[in-house]
């Protein structure tokens, strides 16, 4: 368990909650729950969603805790982006797809017939798996999300906010002196950037990411983990990957998801090092997966 | 003991995996020259196609620009008129309502009755004023309505000659042939001989061909009115089709749940496509013409009917451009907060834009050729007169040509054929100036 090692020391501190074995889901390993006194952003309970006649997602109660990283981990086909993507309601697009079960964000249901659908995913944002920019500048890239959302009102406003989101992205004296040329033009990892400049720039409170390195290199990797970690202290980031050494290098949770099921979920030191569920075990040692 | 059991078994196994290996790469190699004739086999089909299809091009157009090319000038005669009051039947009167009413036609019969004093018999010279067309009194018209003190002196124009006369110099008319079968009897020919002896007869431009509407006379007859009508047609056509097919794709591919509803709609939207052109012909008549009373032979009515032909063209053209968006564009603006009608508008209309334009203009140049739907509308008329709005009566080019393929006189011919060069060099100029508006807006990065 090299990985362990690379930890920060903050992650090894975070505390490890005692609670009784009465609030956990059924049937998941580990602290799925928040306990009283500390702050879920995003709560989900008993969430379960089907594809047409597959169930993709079966039962998964979670709280992903505020300022924290949380890692979805599993083999293809666990649910683990299924869940993701019910985070900000990105299923409502896929023809036959159900959410039943309650999602909450701040106490309140994501799902409910009040909530705007766009005003959510304002608030929860997200990154995908391949870098997906616009066919249009750098600037605009950035500028769009606070232009639909009428966010800047004049361009000397636009202009701060592109600045200050590309600045945080790490990518602003790369693309500076271009901003005008297509964001389509740079390479894999600052396209990745760039998305990721673009899902910040609406300033969410969440941000969801989809395997956000999986089509990146090692350097480029390593850029987008150093940002989300840099991120992690004004926002709330949940993060899939297939990439274990990932999980355990960027996140503070990681929930393994398998077949569907949410399997066990625990601060990521805890499920690197003493994982309770045997499933949980086989995979992150590499027996399966 | 074991372990060399062990070696022994692998080499066996290990001789087993290389026999194998040499047997696939014989077995591939014996593949091989047959696979490699079979490609050489398959560019040699396809270069033979492109040859095919460049040869029959080619003989199309020398055919056509062979035959028509003599229509773009016309054989003119210089006649020196010497006007007067008397002739034109007006006196001393000099006011529009005059000029209106003289008999320019006598006056050019009196011109060339003083350019061959000798010819004197009746039948004679009813064969000399029709070697002259009726054009020729239109232009002394046109000159005298332009300056009436030219009345009383000696005017000389440029007169259109007879279709026949016009064959004749063109060399189509066999002098050989008995005077009988012949529309060009020996006394005209000896007149026409006279004209180019005297050097007064040649080749103009056939201004004629490119400004005026259709005419009974082929050397009087044009094209101009025709273009309008097409133009015309063609607008309401693009006006219409665009938009409502465009509209229809953003529906059904964007907004459209996917049910029997939706599914019936696509299969009658594909059947439609393969619908036999005249039907929809038929289908104007009866709703446009019949029911809602419009006028016919308009260009409106030609235009609606074209357009309900065009639309689902357009329709299938643009739900596949639509379908070529990447899914991850769609999903980038939506992951935003982009509500789906902007992420339509900003995103995935301009990217599917490109091949909505390549419908439309296949959808148009398919409208531009079309004749069979019109002829049930009434777009078939005899129509001289330049269409001014899309609701006067009109024809379209196609029309035009296969009219004037209809007709009897020998001068249609080159006509015909020269209209056909003007409808392929207007269909050209509509496809590259829709390829350079697909060009401006394609701006994949």
């Amino acid at each position: 368990m090299a990985m362990v090692e690379t930890m920060t020391p903050e992650q090894t501190r975070t505390p490890e909650t005692a609670r009784p074995d009465a609030t956990r889901s059924e049937g998941t390993a580990g602290s799925p729950l928040v306990g009283p006194g500390e702050d879920a952003k995003v709560s989900a309970r008993d969430c379960s969603v089907y594809y047409g006649e597959k169930h993709a997602l079966k039962g998964v109660s979670l709280d992903i805790k505020v300022n924290e990283v949380t890692a979805f981990i599993g083999p293809s086909g666990c649910g683990k982006s299924t869940f993701l993507r019910s985070l900000n309601r990105m299923n409502d697009i896929i023809d036959g797809a159900r959410v039943t079960g309650l999602i909450a964000l701040d106490g309140e249901d994501i799902y409910a017939r009040k909530v705007d659908v766009v005003q959510l995913r304002a608030r929860v944002g997200m990154v995908f798996q391949k870098p997906n920019p616009f066919p249009k500048s750098i600037y605009e890239n950035v500028a769009y999300g606070p232009r639909i959302h009428g966010l800047a009102s004049t361009k000397d406003e636009m202009d701060d906010v592109v600045q200050s989101s590309l600045e945080r992205a790490g990518l602003w004296t790369e693309v500076k002196d271009r901003l005008d040329q297509p964001g389509t033009g740079l390479s894999g990892g600052q396209q990745q950037r760039l998305c990721i400049a673009r899902a910040i720039a609406v300033s969410p409170e969440v941000i969801l990411m989809d395997e956000p390195c999986s089509a990146l290199d090692p350097i480029a990797t390593a850029k987008i983990e150093e940002l989300i970690d840099e991120l992690r202290q004004n926002y709330t980031i949940v993060i899939v990957t297939h990439s274990m050494q990932q999980a355990a290098r960027v996140s503070q949770r990681t929930a393994f998801f398998h077949l569907g099921n949410l399997v066990e979920c625990n601060d990521t030191e805890q499920i690197f090092t003493n994982p309770l569920h045997k499933l949980t075990q086989g995979y992150i040692t590499g027996r399966f997966g | 003991m074991a372990t060399a059991e062990q070696q022994v078994e692998m080499t066996t196994s290990q001789k087993d995996i290389l026999s194998r290996q040499s047997r696939i790469s014989e077995t591939v190699n014996a593949g091989l020259k047959s696979r490699y004739r079979s490609e050489a086999r398959f560019r040699a089909y396809g270069a033979g196609a492109i040859v095919l299809a460049l040869v029959m091009l080619v003989l199309l157009f020398v055919t056509i620009i062979g035959k028509g090319y003599t229509a773009f000038v016309q054989t003119e005669l210089q006649l020196t008129i010497a006007t007067s009051g008397e002739a034109l039947g007006i006196g001393n009167d000099r006011d529009a309502a005059a000029l209106n009413r003289a008999d320019y036609q006598a006056q050019i019969k009196a011109s060339l009755r003083d350019m061959f004093p000798d010819v004197t018999g009746r039948k004679e010279r009813r064969d000399l004023y029709g070697m002259v067309s009726d054009g020729a009194a239109y232009a002394l018209r046109d000159a005298l309505a332009e300056n009436p003190a030219l009345i009383g002196q000696k005017v000389t124009l440029q007169v259109p000659v007879a279709s026949d006369i016009d064959m004749l110099h063109k060399g189509q008319i066999d002098r050989t042939v008995a005077e009988a079968e012949r529309k060009v009897n020996d006394f005209q020919i000896g007149i026409y001989d006279r004209w180019v002896s005297m050097g007064t007869i040649g080749l103009h431009f056939n201004t004629a061909l490119f400004t005026q509407g259709d005419s009974r006379q082929p050397e009087l007859a044009g094209i101009w009115g025709a273009a309008v009508g097409s133009f015309y047609t063609l607008i309401v056509t693009l006006a219409l089709s665009f938009p409502i097919g465009v509209a229809a794709a953003v529906y059904l591919e964007e907004f459209a749940p996917k049910n029997r509803w939706t599914d019936l709609i696509e299969v009658n939207i594909n059947n439609l496509a393969a619908v036999p052109s005249i039907v929809f012909g038929l289908l104007g008549l009866a709703v446009f013409l019949q029911f809602f009373g419009m006028p016919r032979s308009a260009p409106v009515a030609g235009g609606l009917v074209l357009t309900l032909m065009n639309l689902p063209i357009i329709i299938i053209a643009s739900r596949a451009a639509l379908k070529s968006v990447p899914p991850s564009i769609r999903e980038a603006a939506l992951g935003l907060g982009a509500s789906k009608l902007q992420t339509i508008l900003h995103h995935v209309l301009p990217l599917a834009m490109p091949g909505m334009l390549t419908g439309t203009i296949i959808g148009m140049a398919h409208a531009l050729g079309e004749t069979a739907p019109l002829l049930m509308i009434g777009m078939v008329a005899f129509v001289v007169d330049i269409p001014m709005t899309p609701m006067d009566s009109a024809t379209v080019l196609p029309v035009q040509i296969y009219l004037w393929a209809d007709s009897p006189e020998r001068a249609f011919v080159e006509r015909t054929s020269a209209a056909i060069m003007v409808l392929l060099a207007f269909l050209v100029t509509m496809n590259a100036a829709a390829v350079l508006l697909r060009k401006k807006f394609e701006r994949r990065w």
